[in-house]
């Protein structure tokens, strides 16, 4: 028999209500709180990953990194902030070709990420991956995913394997403004709803996917409602606040552990650096990426809270300068860790050999 | 110590560029991110960002210098700790540049000697042969793995509540229930990637898809996602799935309906392709490729679904991948093939007996890893080749027969190797022009006739 009709709302004070109030919805989040202990380990990660692609950036300048190189900067309050509310060694991560960020934030060992990127023996997959095809199982992650929205239909097959196992696992799906427009997304969304799925689909909206503004290429442009038409819940927040991030990504992890399916939340961040490392940067102005630096910057946005809390700066540069070890320890390592041996062109082809 | 700012690539591509303009001068504090230079190179001017804060020490490359080499010192920066005098102990000046060693460009590198190919197990004597159909022997080969192993489940279009769009999962719901027998809604890249994301994070699944022609709408996670992850993770990510459905040409339904993609999967590495004849192989070599660690593309044939063959009864009939089957031995010439086409060749084998002529039939079975060794000693033997093949010629499975025939059996032919397939068109809809575009036994028993009698 076909449905009836939804009956027509008479109150026009309603029409303001979301579409469905009759089903349940994710709380708002709060801000995490303050306190020192958090915010330091915060600072701490975001600055290495501020540091390891400025880094990157730099041996990709020098030739020592080949082909396409996206780095993360600006938009490290998205990952840490997430990342820091998960149970590494029960939940999944994966994500797109912006990885070294989300790598980092898992706990790997950045000097085989940057021996990866200078594709090296000793790199995370040997040198045969690169930049955008970097995997940790031992760590939950994922990849790292060179095809625009893959790792969405991937995630939830990943959460598919949580629930199936009753592991008690999720998984978290990294992806941005650009694959959001993928068909894919949507055949996902589906499934992990109707299947009731436990992943967190993060869009990381850092405003451009490439050089097309989100205004340009998406007809809803306020992507956490994409969601809505299968019933995913859908959450904004201000991915530039890392406190903002971990505050909504308890909401969100409550309600996808709790068996309520998947969630949606829109992470509005800023990546301050060109696409890939060869972006000419045309189709925004310089004043409008140094607004956002000085504005809403996430790791001075920590800095100023942590000083507020009596943090000393000589603290913090003692800090900034442990990572500014690490990170060039790191390069090192990959500059100077030999290139794979020959024999190893047809190595892991197959697992089997037939 | 002072830190060295060199000249920057900005595409993988640049070699060199102009140093177009400065836009700090020496004694300038500049902090990270400020824009210090503008760099052209033959693309885009782009602009050269600092990475860390101090203060402009030595310009070494005036602005508008053309032709700097990416790696070039262009200035120096120093830093807050730095002694700003000391300029003098920087590490190395000189131009680093990627070791594109000369002899990595030129080394060639063998692929490793294929495996020596393990044989059929041997069916014990005095074991029942049973008859069944090739859906059967499909549906027993997913049930038994499932009994099996836990983490095997199967998903695709109307595999469970509606038993199979071709009946080939008929029963697995009853006995395996939802969780494990999945119907999907019709969105086949969606949940082929679920299916992926499945397998990476290490269960066994298997993909169904109600065609293979629907599966190109799956095509980027069979080849993008799963055949590549073993080998980009440096072998720590396994996927060990199973996309199968029915592939080539069914009867009147069409261009978009009829065709064979063997060749297109045959083509990627870290893929094993599977395309069986009869109903043991498709048992046995069904239950290799969901055991199998790697992802397996298995090709089925819809309109081989209902023939029955017969099937030793054993408890787990397991074949290994990668090995043909002489269907019928023969001294006079060696037909190969695979899927429905062994079948037209076994019936075309049959009449030329009646003209003397003895065909050695070959099913490939396993397409990817290929068993050329089974191929070569067979030309060896025969000294002429034909291959038969339900699908287009051109890039086609006969195409690298022909290779493999002519790079290590060149000395054993005396017949140009020939291709008998469906005719170069889309397939018709029209009945009498569908036959005439299929291949079928004459058109092989003409070809052999002929290349016999050069």
């Amino acid at each position: 028999m076909a449905k009836s009709p939804a009956k027509k709302n008479s109150s026009s004070k309603k029409a303001a209500v979301p579409a469905t109030p009759n089903r349940e919805r994710p709380n708002t989040p709060e801000r995490f709180p303050l306190d020192k202990e958090s915010m330091m380990a915060f600072y701490r990660e975001m600055l290495l990953i501020r540091r390891f692609e400025e880094k990157a950036g730099q041996l990709y300048g020098l030739g020592l990194i080949g082909g396409f190189c996206h780095l993360y900067i600006g938009q490290e309050a998205v990952v840490v902030g997430l990342q820091s509310a998960i149970e590494p060694g029960k939940d999944s991560v994966i994500t797109g070709y912006r990885d070294h960020g989300h790598m980092l934030a898992c706990g790997i060992d950045p000097n085989i990420v940057m021996a990866e990127l200078t594709g090296r023996e000793a790199g995370i997959s040997r040198g045969k991956g690169g930049s955008m095809h970097m995997f940790s199982v031992e760590h939950g992650f994922y990849g790292g995913h060179g095809i625009v929205g893959a790792q969405v239909s991937l995630g939830a097959g990943l959460a598919f394997g949580h629930k199936y196992k009753e592991d008690g696992g999720i998984c978290l799906s990294y992806f941005g403004d650009g694959a959001a427009n993928q068909g894919q997304v949507y055949e996902s969304f589906n499934m992990a709803e109707l299947w009731k799925l436990p992943v967190i689909f993060v869009i990381e909206n850092n405003q451009y996917a490439m050089g097309t503004s989100v205004n340009r290429a998406s007809s809803e442009d306020q992507l956490y409602k994409r969601g809505e038409s299968f019933r995913i819940p859908g959450l904004q927040v201000d991915g530039m606040d890392v406190l903002a991030v971990r505050g909504a990504a308890e909401v969100a992890i409550d309600w996808v552990r709790s068996g309520k399916g998947p969630i949606l939340l829109e992470m509005k961040t800023y990546r301050y650096r060109g696409h890939s490392m060869s972006d000419p940067a045309k189709y925004r102005s310089r004043d409008e990426v140094q607004e956002v630096r000085e504005k809403s910057d996430p790791i001075e946005q920590a800095k100023t809270e942590l000083m507020s809390l009596g943090v000393k700066e000589e603290e913090l540069k003692a800090i900034d300068k442990e990572i500014r070890k690490i990170v060039s320890e790191s390069a090192d390592f990959a500059e100077t860790s030999p290139e794979p041996d020959a024999k190893e062109l047809y190595t892991d082809i197959t697992v089997e050999q037939y | 110590m002072a830190s060295e700012l060199k000249m920057p690539a900005l595409s993988p591509t640049m070699e060199e560029g102009t140093l177009s303009r400065w836009l700090v001068k020496e004694g300038d504090q500049v902090n990270s991110g400020d824009i210090i230079a503008e760099i052209e190179t033959d693309k885009a001017t782009m602009e050269f960002e600092a990475v860390d804060e101090g203060v402009m020490g030595p310009i070494l490359i005036e602005e508008g210098s053309d032709n700097v080499k990416v790696g070039t010192v262009i200035a120096l920066l120093i830093g807050e700790d730095d002694d700003p005098n000391d300029v003098s102990n920087n590490k190395n000046n000189e131009v680093v540049t990627q070791e594109n060693t000369p002899e990595a460009a030129t080394q060639t590198i063998e692929a490793p000697k294929s495996m020596e190919r393990a044989t059929d197990p041997s069916i014990p004597e005095g074991t029942a042969m049973k008859e069944i159909t090739i859906r059967e022997a499909l549906r027993d080969a997913m049930a038994e793995e499932m009994r099996k192993d836990e983490r095997v489940f199967v998903m695709g279009e109307e595999v469970a509540e509606y038993q199979g769009a071709y009946k080939v999962t008929q029963g697995l719901l009853d006995e395996f229930g939802d969780k494990r027998v999945i119907d999907t809604p019709i969105t086949e890249y969606g949940f082929a990637g679920i299916g992926t994301g499945a397998a990476m994070g290490g269960l066994r699944p298997v993909v169904e898809f109600m065609t293979f022609n629907f599966a190109m709408q799956a095509i980027d996670h069979i080849i993008n996602s799963a055949a590549k992850t073993n080998y980009m993770s440096g072998g720590q990510m396994r996927c060990p799935i199973v996309f199968r459905g029915p592939n080539g040409a069914a009867s009147r339904v069409g261009a978009q309906h009829s065709q064979n993609y063997t060749p297109w999967y045959a083509s990627v590495p870290g893929l094993i392709v599977i395309s069986p004849y009869d109903a043991a192989d498709a048992k046995g070599l069904l239950k290799a490729a969901i055991q199998s660690p790697d992802p397996v593309v298995f090709l089925e044939n819809e309109m081989l679904y209902g023939r029955s063959f017969e099937v030793p009864d054993l408890e787990d009939y397991t074949l290994p991948i990668g090995k043909a089957r002489i269907m019928r031995e023969g001294s006079d010439v060696t037909i190969i093939s695979y899927s429905i086409g062994v079948g037209l060749s076994l019936e075309a084998a049959d009449k030329l007996a009646e003209q003397g002529i003895e065909a050695e039939v070959i099913d490939l079975r396993t397409i990817r890893p290929l068993d050329k060794e089974t191929v070569l000693k067979s030309l060896a033997k025969t000294n002429n080749l034909v291959v038969a093949e339900e699908g287009w010629h051109i890039c086609s499975v006969g195409s690298e027969i022909i290779s493999i025939c002519m790079e290590e059996g060149f000395d054993d032919l005396d017949s140009p190797v020939t291709r008998v397939t469906n005719e170069n068109v889309p397939m018709p809809y029209a009945a009498n022009l569908e036959k005439l575009a299929m291949i079928n036994a004459d058109k092989i028993l003409d070809t052999v006739v002929r290349i016999l009698n050069r």
